[in-house]
């Protein structure tokens, strides 16, 4: 048991807004800085980098699998193409395609997770339920699976990767909400009628954010891997398109030759997962300094 | 022979060495008992687990020696400190279900510490050692028993497993840190009694460590107050209760409820230094009604104010000069009574299949203070509950001003809900942590009068006021209140509605003894300046004296007696309360030992905590 | 009544595996024969005469009610009959037979790895907090994890396989129907990706579980008794943090069955996951219906022996009445 104090946990500078408080409790460790410019420089090369680029994404420079010269920084491809200009290029679909997936994953997965935590009827057991089927599949496996046979498409993709988000997502929320509509405050609110609606917005989501935010962090290094390994695959993205987890597929087989081919597509989709991880592990720990907060003697 | 010396403790944060306790000096001698009283934050149990040599995570010792039974514990390997450690000297924690195992037998859990300090040659000695300690604690000796986990046993039982396996190597002292927090009085009553009984049968020494100055008062050779990890004051027990020195004490002895005499008590309200935190001054200056400027620029010492009797105040003298004075203020006559303002009849629920309530009926006038009592599991929050309309699943009515009320508060109109306003045991979670203070208040204002935002601040201001909290806490996260503030700010939240009814859930169970007095007056001030009716209830008897006109008593879901106060207190017709009042602990200051305790048998029953 | 109570749940919970497992199928088929994008179009490609497609479908029996197609192919699942390939017009159990074993083996050579590593990690991290040990821990888990599993095994070869140094094989090929543990060689890098991919994730998991007991109310109350530090470690706090990483033995081994498609890929190692792949290319839907079948039954079966084992191994489950 935790005895706290008849003290405020002391004088605090913190005046942030409502909304943003958990950023701020967050921005204090050190590995959501980190995580936050990884990420951000990595959107950045996916957004500019088209710009930026020597060639067109689609243009023979050299022969296939060309060694590093002044012409291509880091050689070229198996089909001779600029390894550089197709690094620039094949951000733009991982970067775009990772964020949607997870913010419609969430979006599903706060959804569903809300109202099963909140209503405690059969509604919860039926939203859970679905919930367990779609778990019974590998992530992976479930995307493959329908993108084999409906063809690659990217919405298609983007859409099944949300949806293998979502159970866990619900699943997370579904507790959180349990617990949090437990509490005395959410029983004030209803005490008061407040719509059922704004009592969810306005006094359990804004208790979820910090939790919620771990989870975007983690999703989303998940989306990364695995649109590149859909495209690694062969059953993501297909040639000619430039694409990091496609550019590794395609000249692996040269990794003796020339393996900046390889390597450099490796190292972006690296950090880029890194980054969101980075950035989730900065809200895990301002979430578990939130109960520390009581003071024990 | 001393068995405890504690001399100049000091314990630390590792991170900036601020001090968590500092200058902890006292002695423990064989077979007597001596009491640490403290509020939350105080450094109680950093001291009972230094006594064995532990310190907590981020905690070290910085300064000053334990030594226990002639050995300092700091200056011995830790192999032989582990020696000391249950068979010298043992330790009764607070959370019993905490602290026994989950995956572990009793027996399991009961043996090691014999095995662990090879205490009986074979197996059959151990055993039969075991027997024999449970026995002493009135528990099952049977292998049944034994072979039980701790969550197949009550509340109670697990207590009581607890103190058998403090005494089971007969350790020479046993620090008991806060054994009886959140127990039913009557258990508590039971807990104290054996424990007592043990000590005095195989003369072991304890130190007991409690919030609570009337048990404390009941029990203890001699007395330690802590305030902010420091020692207010050292003494005898008659010393301490009879001509209290320190201002704090005083001030704590004040707000101890009563239930034999109505007590009016003014507690000042002020900041107590947190754990940890650096001050230069005495750390009780901000609330202390004898301050002067020098309190307020130096810590004092501790010095003699008697024999065996020491405090650590600069104006002890000015002090002394002052007698307590026994505050007791007149009962309240009973209002003229016009129709009841809510009335309950024939109220039944069940949880499942378990009745919690069957058949309570009450009425409640206005402009008055109807204390609800009763123990864990006696249906006192589900009536409460029901009647706000958090609780929609029961048989009978509810009616507010002779017109039934529907059963949820959403089926209710607008002006039902307004009018009966509900206040939350812990303040702690009756707050939105994401909003300020000046968001959770608004919130009623703008949902039931639409009230706009610029309006709205000024009362906000204003409700903070009829709270006694200043308006920039309007600013403020609930974090960054104490407890008792945050209260004040729950009780805000309810009064912008200008409700007629304030249904008071507990409000002081999860505060401090001289928090709970301040929000109790301020209760009572708004119930007869804004002539609020109140429905107060609480399981704490004592209380009720102090804040209510008429109680009612219930037990396991059914109504046992409801009259006024004083009738109730002083002439109760039930069996029920008349056991619930003689285990009520109140202050004694006698020179013997007084007995807390009623006729209490130990029984394994009924034994439930708080949800506190 | 406490043993019948006991074994009705362990009923229950069969009858909800069994009951996913039904729905699995349903899933699995419904992708492969019901979607709009038509299964013959798949198999024959876009380019495909309307002609050739009509005999496809007919061939395929797609142009009977879903409700008959689905029972014909179900009933032959349940007794090990999953059709024919396309491809080759073996039949699908004789195709992934051994591919079966060879993925069982990988998984299984995995998992005796990953279990005691990650535990042994995690505990030893916790038990240590804040040391040297720890530290470098906390900084290099969070990368590892969150690395892709084919990039951790691309590091792999590229150390180990091909560009650096050539010490293990980078492909794991082996003649059909040959136990893959007699090429042990072959079985380095597809195995320790594997165990790098999921063990930071484990010893994560195990070093806050075991922290967790550690600071409990139970453990000091074990310390204050005067204990042995082994005991209170071994006897008070271990036994408290077996439920937790059973639970999350299972998610590891969930990651693992979809972990193991990418790196048998990557390495070409002759299991379920590459006969999936393959099948993917080829567009052989039995194989595809077959493989992704086995994999999801795999993880639900996992997920039912791990809650059989936490309702076993926690005494307040265990006894619970009800």
């Amino acid at each position: 048991m935790t005895a706290v104090a008849d003290t405020a946990a002391g004088p605090s500078r913190r005046r942030a807004p409502t909304g943003l408080r958990s950023l701020a409790d967050a921005w204090k460790h050190l590995q959501t800085k980190v995580g936050v410019i990884i990420t951000l420089l990595i959107v950045l090369v996916a957004v500019a980098g088209p710009y930026l680029a020597p060639y067109a994404h689609t243009e023979f420079v050299d022969l296939p699998f060309g060694k590093p010269s002044g012409d291509a920084w880091f050689g070229t491809d198996n089909l001779g193409r600029d390894v550089l200009t197709r690094v620039l290029y094949g951000g733009r679909t991982v970067v775009v395609m990772s964020f949607l997936s997870v913010v419609v994953g969430m979006v599903l997965g706060i959804a569903f997770g809300l109202v099963a935590g909140y209503s405690r009827t059969w509604l919860d057991d039926v939203l859970m339920g679905t919930t367990d089927i779609v778990l019974a599949f590998p992530h992976l496996l479930l995307t493959l699976l329908f993108v084999a046979m409906a063809g690659p498409h990217k919405w298609l993709i983007v859409l099944l990767v949300a949806v293998g988000h979502a159970p866990r997502i619900a699943r997370l929320t579904r507790g959180l909400t349990l617990d949090a509509s437990r509490l005395e405050y959410v029983e004030a609110a209803e005490a008061m009628a407040l719509p059922r609606w704004r009592i969810l917005a306005s006094e359990i989501l804004p208790n979820l954010s910090t939790p919620l935010m771990v989870e975007f962090g983690v999703r989303l290094a998940i989306s990364v891997g695995m649109l590149a390994a859909l495209s690694f695959l062969g059953a993501g993205l297909q040639p000619p398109e430039a694409d990091w987890g496609l550019m590794i597929n395609e000249n692996r087989s040269a990794l003796n030759v020339q393996p900046w081919a390889v390597v450099i597509p490796m190292a972006t989709i690296s950090l880029f997962a890194l980054g969101a991880y980075l950035i989730s592990e900065g809200f895990a720990r301002a979430f578990a300094g939130v109960d520390r907060q009581g003071i024990r003697t | 022979m001393t068995v405890i010396d504690v001399d100049g403790l000091r314990v630390e944060l590792a991170g900036d060495r601020s001090p968590i306790v500092d200058e902890i000096s006292f002695t423990v001698q064989a077979g007597e008992l001596v009491g640490i009283v403290g509020e939350s934050g105080s450094g109680k149990t950093t001291i009972a687990t230094a006594l064995s040599g532990h310190f907590r995570r981020g905690a070290r010792h910085a300064a000053g020696s334990v030594a226990v039974d002639g050995t300092d514990m700091g200056a011995i390997s830790s192999k032989a400190r582990q020696d000391l450690r249950g068979r010298v000297i043992a330790y009764m924690p607070q959370d019993p279900t905490a602290a026994l195992n989950p995956a572990l037998r009793i027996r399991r859990q009961l043996e090691e510490a014999l095995t662990a300090h090879r205490i009986g040659s074979n197996r059959a000695e151990r055993r039969g050692r075991i027997r024999e300690v449970l026995r002493e604690v009135a528990l099952p000796d049977t292998d049944d028993f034994l072979s039980r986990y701790p969550h197949q046993l009550s509340g109670g039982q697990q207590q009581r497993v607890c103190i058998a396996m403090a005494f089971i190597c007969q350790p020479k002292v046993i620090v008991l840190d806060e054994p009886t927090t959140g127990l039913d009085v009557t258990t508590q009553a039971q807990v104290l009694e054996t424990v007592k009984t043990l000590c005095e049968r195989h003369s072991t020494a304890a130190i007991y460590v409690s919030h609570d100055l009337a048990v404390v008062s009941n029990l203890a050779d001699r007395v330690l107050v802590l305030y902010a990890g420091r020692m207010a004051e050292f003494g005898r027990r008659a010393a301490v209760f009879n001509s209290p020195a320190h201002p704090y004490t005083r001030m704590l002895l004040s707000a101890i409820p009563d239930p034999k005499e109505r007590k009016s008590t003014h507690v000042r309200t002020g900041r107590t230094p947190a754990p940890g935190e650096v001050i230069d001054a005495c750390p009780f200056s901000s609330r202390c009604e004898f301050a002067t400027e020098r309190c307020t620029l130096s810590d004092p010492p501790m010095v003699e104010v008697g024999v065996e009797h020491a405090i650590r105040c600069h104006e002890h003298e000015t002090v002394a000069a002052v007698p307590m004075e026994a505050a007791v203020s007149a009962p309240r006559a009973p209002d003229d009574r016009a129709d009841a303002l809510l009335s309950v009849k024939d109220l039944t629920a069940s949880y499942g299949t378990n009745p919690v309530l069957a058949g309570v009926s009450l009425d409640l006038f206005s402009h008055e203070c109807l204390a609800v009592v009763g123990e864990s599991g006696s249906g006192k929050t589900t009536l409460a509950k029901s009647i706000a309309g958090l609780m929609p699943a029961y048989d009978g009515t509810v009616s507010y001003r002779g017109r039934e009320l529907a059963r949820g508060a959403r089926s209710r109109s607008t002006e039902e809900r307004r009018s009966l306003q509900y206040i939350f045991q812990s303040p702690y979670r009756s707050l939105n942590p994401r909003k300020t203070v000046g968001q959770a208040i608004r919130a009623p204002l703008s949902h039931f009068f639409g009230t706009s935002e610029a309006e709205a601040s000024n009362q906000v201001a204003a409700a903070l006021e009829r709270v006694a909290l200043p308006s920039e806490f309007a600013r403020r996260f609930p974090d960054e209140l104490s407890g008792g503030e945050r209260q004040r700010v729950a009780i805000a939240r309810a009064l912008v509605t200008e409700p007629d009814v304030l249904i008071c859930d507990e409000v002081t169970s999860a505060l401090d003894v001289s928090v709970q007095a301040s929000i109790v007056e301020l209760l009572e001030d708004l119930r007869e300046q804004e002539g609020l009716a109140l429905l107060f209830v609480t399981h704490n008897l004592a209380l009720v004296r102090s804040i209510a006109d008429r109680v009612t008593v219930l037990d396991r879901g059914t109504l046992i007696e409801t009259g006024a106060a004083t009738e109730i207190l002083d002439r109760p017709s039930e069996d029920y309360t008349r056991r619930l009042l003689a285990h009520t602990p109140t202050v004694k200051s006698g020179d013997a030992t007084g007995t807390i305790l009623g006729d209490s048998g130990p029984d394994g029953g009924r034994n439930g905590r708080h949800s506190s | 009544m406490r043993l019948w109570n006991r074994h009705g749940w362990i009923i229950r919970r069969l009858g909800v595996a069994v009951l996913s497992l039904w729905v699995v199928s349903i899933v699995v088929f419904m992708a492969t024969q019901a979607l709009p994008g038509d299964a013959a179009v798949a198999i024959l490609g876009r380019q495909a005469t309307p002609e050739a497609v009509a005999i496809m479908r007919a061939d395929l029996g797609l142009n009977r009610p879903l409700v008959t197609q689905y029972i014909d192919w179900f009933g032959g699942v349940l007794v090990g009959d999953f059709g024919e390939s396309v491809g080759s017009g073996a039949p699908i159990s004789d195709l992934i037979g051994s591919r079966i074993v060879n993925t069982a083996v990988l998984l299984v050579v995995s998992a005796v790895i990953i279990f005691p590593a990650g535990i042994a990690l995690g505990v030893f991290a916790a038990l240590r907090r804040d040391g040297p040990l720890d530290r470098v821990f906390s900084v290099t888990t969070p990368a590892m994890n969150a690395l892709p599993a084919f990039v951790v095994g691309l590091v792999l070869v590229i150390l180990f396989g091909t560009t650096v140094w050539k010490i293990f094989p980078a492909t794991a090929l082996f003649p059909p129907g040959e136990f893959p543990l007699r090429h042990p060689d072959v079985m380095v890098l597809p195995v320790a990706t594997l165990v790098l991919s999921t063990v930071p994730y484990l010893a994560l998991i195990v070093r806050a579980t075991t922290i967790e007991a550690l600071e409990s109310d139970y453990v000091q109350m074990a310390r204050l008794k005067g204990l042995r530090p082994r005991t209170v470690v071994l006897v008070h706090a271990l036994p408290n943090v077996v439920v937790p990483i059973l639970q999350t033995g299972a998610v590891i081994l969930g990651h693992l069955a979809g972990g193991v498609v990418v790196v048998e890929f990557l390495f070409r190692y002759p299991g379920l996951g590459t006969s999936l792949t393959n099948a993917v290319s080829a567009r052989d839907l039995a194989l595809i219906q077959a493989s992704t079948l086995l994999l999801a039954a795999a993880i639900v079966v996992i997920n039912l022996i791990a809650d059989i084992l936490t309702v076993q191994l926690t005494p307040r489950l265990r006894t619970a009445e009800t």
